[in-house]
């Protein structure tokens, strides 16, 4: 999960770059307003606790083990705002003392799983917890939830940068310059694991350390269950102060993705080697494949690709919809429809709970919105 | 955390050969490997080296640049080049290289060259042999393309491993500021370098004296119980220590603002090094277009 150097492009990794700079902006500035509060040490410490997490062998089914991210416990204990800091630090860390994670792809590490992560996790905990007691075994449900569709999601945003490289990179001969394989490649491999493993890994720690909290401090979970009771603590502070003026750098910063998005995709050629096995068989493709080879194509598509291709198939087939005449738009608009879905939902959560609140006279916070 | 171990089976009785080392021992070794591997990290940056006599800001930049410009090539020979002087700066450093070579460059090998390897057979492109028996076709594009990904990621990683192995830690905190992250993120982040091996030490603590009282086997329901419990009473004293350590902040005078003592000199030994990294990344961007 940790991407390191090289395998992403450094179009793609400026992208993402671009694409984190507003979350942090926003992040850091509700850290800056509450700097004299004990807010500072805790985030550090968060951070080093998440950095020690990811240490852990977890003991999963199966007797294997495996690590966790933590995104999950970080956003039910500091919200999405401060656990997308904790875990960019963490990141920043592993990346510069640890080689844990490349320096060019840290955008893209922090992207995946310290925004999208947090976000996703935030969105799936208030959801499925509604306003259960801080104590209710329907929390614990909640987080394993969180934890696991968060690194699911981290996942697949990742699986799909994969994918992008050699659709956009190849050099001269054709050859993949970055992340060889194509999303229908990429995809299943990340996910499998994820799906598997280190989304489990994810769900034990989550659900784990919710019901250990639940034993010994449940004050800890009262952060991200508004209504439910209430904390002076300053730290809730954080996740409270949301409104226009605080999110208004991340409309601007969405906006300017998704344009950045697409020039860079244009700019970077043709779909070159993303032909599936039935094209080997049709002779006018079969000339296309020559001509942009320089080289005479198999009379029969390869082994490798005939076996592998029927592994996956993706929801968007070819990635193309048929009344898209040009396939890197088509693939453009698949994999931003893949993002604008994860902001879409998160937004309709905020949107739905914020109106649950409003609608219960009992809460003191009614405009407390924590995501936006 | 005390309970059951007594009901707990003894040694199978059956089993003589090497008990699978269960999850508490992997997780005391992989944090001891942590520890080790920063202590190993300020050893290196004491020494009397080349890198180790460049400011901390024209390190961070110039060794940035060399990675970017690594990432961007778009030819192999330019990369071996790249890795090339990573190698010799590396030498004229006193980097052990065995060390290198067994910490970064074989795992760098393992695991990008087995996410690599199938490339070779699946990217289309001009088949040059074919696989025995099993007919898989081998393009000269999935070469290349296996070859772009290991030596991208070996040059990338060594680069970037010097930048640290060469610099006191808190050192390339105060360089980022150079970089233009915000104060107070570099703030925390030094904040949270320290503490991790604090938290590394309890955590490690915590494991050893549960592991020396464990007789017998855990099962797993057992296990992740307890690993859930481990990461609880870890939460609990780190924020505990949070609060202690903004206690004694306060004691100190903190009342929100933020410095950090950017105390560094250049000399014209640096701009002669800033000039060389430039050149080189210039060089490698031009030629590996």
């Amino acid at each position: 999960m940790h991407i390191p150097d090289g395998y992403l492009s450094p179009a793609t990794c400026g992208t993402l770059y671009v694409a984190s700079a507003p979350f942090w902006y926003i992040a850091l500035r509700k850290v800056q307003r509450l700097l004299s509060t004990r807010l500072v040490p805790l985030i550090a410490v968060f951070a080093a606790f998440s950095f020690v997490v990811m240490m852990f062998n977890l003991p999963l089914p199966g007797g294997t083990t495996g690590h966790a991210v933590g995104m999950g416990i970080a956003t039910i204990v500091l919200g999405p705002w401060g656990s997308m800091l904790a875990i960019s630090v963490a990141l920043l860390i592993q990346a510069l003392f640890f080689g844990d994670g490349g320096v060019t792809a840290f955008g893209a590490n922090c992207f995946n799983m310290a925004i999208v992560g947090s976000l996703v996790a935030y969105a799936v905990y208030r959801l499925v917890a509604g306003r259960a007691a801080l104590t209710s075994s329907r929390r614990v449900v909640a987080a394993a939830l969180a934890g696991y569709l968060a690194i699911n999601a981290a996942a697949l945003i990742a699986a799909v940068e994969f994918g992008l490289q050699p659709l956009l990179f190849t050099d001269a001969s054709g050859a993949p310059l970055y992340a060889p394989y194509p999303l229908h490649i990429a995809i299943p491999a990340m996910m499998i694991g994820h799906l598997t493993f280190a989304g489990l890994a994810e769900l034990i720690v989550s659900a784990g350390l919710v019901a250990y909290l639940q034993r010994t401090d449940p004050a800890l979970l009262k952060l991200t269950a508004p209504g439910v009771a209430n904390s002076e603590d300053g730290v809730r502070e954080v996740a409270r102060k949301g409104g226009w003026s605080v999110t208004r750098p991340l409309w601007v910063g969405l906006a300017v993705l998704m344009i950045a998005t697409p020039l860079g995709l244009l700019a970077a050629g043709t779909a070159w080697g993303e032909w599936g096995p039935s094209d080997f068989a049709d002779p006018a493709l079969r000339a296309q494949i020559t001509s942009a080879s320089g080289a005479s194509a198999p009379a029969v598509a390869p082994a490798g690709l005939e076996r592998l291709a029927t592994v996956w198939t993706a929801p968007l087939p070819d990635y193309a919809p048929p009344f898209m005449q040009s396939e890197v738009f088509g693939y453009m608009m698949s994999a931003l429809l893949g993002v604008g879905l994860i902001i879409a939902v998160t937004l309709l959560l905020s949107w739905l709970l914020r109106r649950n609140q409003q609608n219960d006279p009992s809460l003191p916070e009614p405009g407390s919105a924590h995501l936006l | 955390m005390l309970q059951s171990t007594s009901e707990a089976p003894l040694v199978h009785p059956k089993s003589k050969r090497k008990r699978r080392q269960g999850f508490i021992e992997r997780t005391v070794r992989s944090l001891a490997d942590v520890l080790e591997q920063a202590l190993f990290a300020e050893e290196v940056a004491k020494a009397d080296g080349l890198l180790q006599s460049i400011d901390p800001r024209v390190k961070v930049v110039g060794l940035l640049l060399l990675v970017v410009a690594t990432a961007s090539a778009h030819s192999l020979s330019i990369i071996l080049a790249l890795f090339a002087l990573a190698l010799a700066l590396a030498l004229l450093s006193h980097v052990p290289i065995r060390r290198l070579a067994t910490r970064v460059w074989i795992g760098v090998l393992f695991f990008t060259g087995s996410i690599a390897l199938p490339a070779i057979f699946i990217t289309p492109g001009v088949a040059l042999v074919h696989v025995p028996l099993l007919h898989w076709p081998i393009t000269a594009q999935g070469i290349k393309a296996a070859l772009y990904l290991l030596t991208r990621v070996e040059t990338a990683t060594t680069l970037s491993v010097l930048l640290v192995l060469c610099t006191p830690w808190n050192q390339v905190l105060k360089a980022l500021r150079v970089l233009r992250v915000p104060v107070v993120f570099v703030v925390i982040l030094g904040m949270t370098y320290r503490y991790i091996f604090v938290l590394l030490q309890t955590a490690a603590d915590m494991f050893e004296s549960r592991q020396s009282r464990l007789v017998g086997r855990l099962d797993g329901q057992e296990q992740r119980r307890l690993a859930a419990a481990s990461v609880g009473v870890l939460l609990g004293k780190s924020l505990q220590l949070s609060s202690d350590i903004y206690l004694a902040m306060l004691a100190r005078g903190y009342r929100g603002e933020v410095y950090t003592l950017d105390d560094f000199k250049a000399q014209p030994r640096d701009w002669l090094a800033l000039g060389g990294f430039v050149i080189v990344a210039l060089f490698a961007f031009w030629f590996g277009r």
